[in-house]
């Protein structure tokens, strides 16, 4: 095994979560690594838990750094758009690349559901919009009413 | 001409870090041998769907990567391999939406769209062996 793979699959051991940035009303989370399977579901259940206790209204999944996205990972941010959704937050997944997104369309999975936008900015944009004045008041803190 | 293999190697597959490992595999593999980017990323993902069907479906097996030659077009060939239950339809299998909800989902019909070539060979009982391969393009 190469020293670079080897460092890859030893970020992913050890029972290391992706982390679960708070950003005023929003979640980010930036996938960095090549999940195993587990640490996908391992993500589903920290970000509904952490949904729950901060009462976020966006998730913003961040999948740039990812270079293989397959049907079960496709399903792991379908499940995430859903159960966020039932939890009253947006998701928007942002920063898919276009090999990736050529892939997913020849395997069949369309990530129903699940929103999508180009870029982390255009992703705040989007759930900024769709959530309307509250949004914008959490974002900058002061609770000061948009014009 | 006859295809050479010009390169192999085996990976057991026993764990869902056994999954990544073979997409990390076929990942170098595809670059070495220059696939472009979207060619590179439709293998390791079909490679990862049917590592899981193995894993998942097959409680475990192997793959095998080779490098081939065909008279100057190369190609990357992968065969997955379980003794476990079977496939009993792999016509059911194949289709769209079809799981078994342990890992037989949109792997099998989703994997042979990807690639250029897809072969299964599965006796209930027995084990399953799929082989799939991508040959370069514009060689």
């Amino acid at each position: 095994m190469r020293q670079s793979e080897f460092r890859n699959l030893q970020s992913t051991m050890g029972g290391e979560r992706i982390p679960i940035l708070k950003m005023g009303e929003f979640l980010l989370v930036t996938i960095q690594v090549d999940m195993h399977d587990r640490l996908a579901l391992i993500l589903q259940d920290d970000l509904a838990e952490r949904i729950c206790k901060t009462g976020a209204r966006g998730v913003l999944i961040d999948i740039s750094s990812l270079q293989v996205v397959d049907s079960f990972m496709g399903r792991m941010l379908g499940t995430i758009a859903a159960m966020s959704r039932i939890l009253d937050a947006e998701t928007v997944v942002v920063g898919m690349q276009p090999a990736v997104a050529i892939t997913l369309v020849e395997l069949g999975l369309s990530l129903e559901g699940v929103r999508t936008a180009l870029n982390v900015e255009k992703g705040m944009e989007l759930l900024r919009s769709s959530l309307g004045p509250r949004a914008k008041e959490g974002r900058d803190g002061r609770g000061r009413t948009e014009a | 001409m006859a295809v050479v293999v010009q390169k192999h190697e085996a990976l057991q597959l026993r764990s869902d870090m056994d999954i990544v490992r073979v997409r990390q595999a076929a990942r170098a593999w595809a670059v070495e041998l220059g696939f472009n980017l979207v060619d590179q990323t439709k293998l390791v993902t079909a490679a990862s769907e049917l590592a899981r069907n193995t894993v998942g479906w097959g409680g475990g097996g192997t793959v095998r990567l080779e490098a081939l030659d065909d008279g100057g077009r190369q190609g990357l060939r992968l065969t997955f391999e379980d003794h476990g239950p079977g496939i009993p339809d792999i016509e059911l299998a194949l289709k769209d939406g079809y799981s078994t909800g342990s890992g037989l989902g949109l792997g099998l019909g989703g994997a042979r769209r990807l690639v250029n070539e897809f072969e299964i060979v599965s006796r209930v009982g027995e084990g399953t062996r799929v082989t799939i391969t991508m040959w370069k393009r514009g060689a």
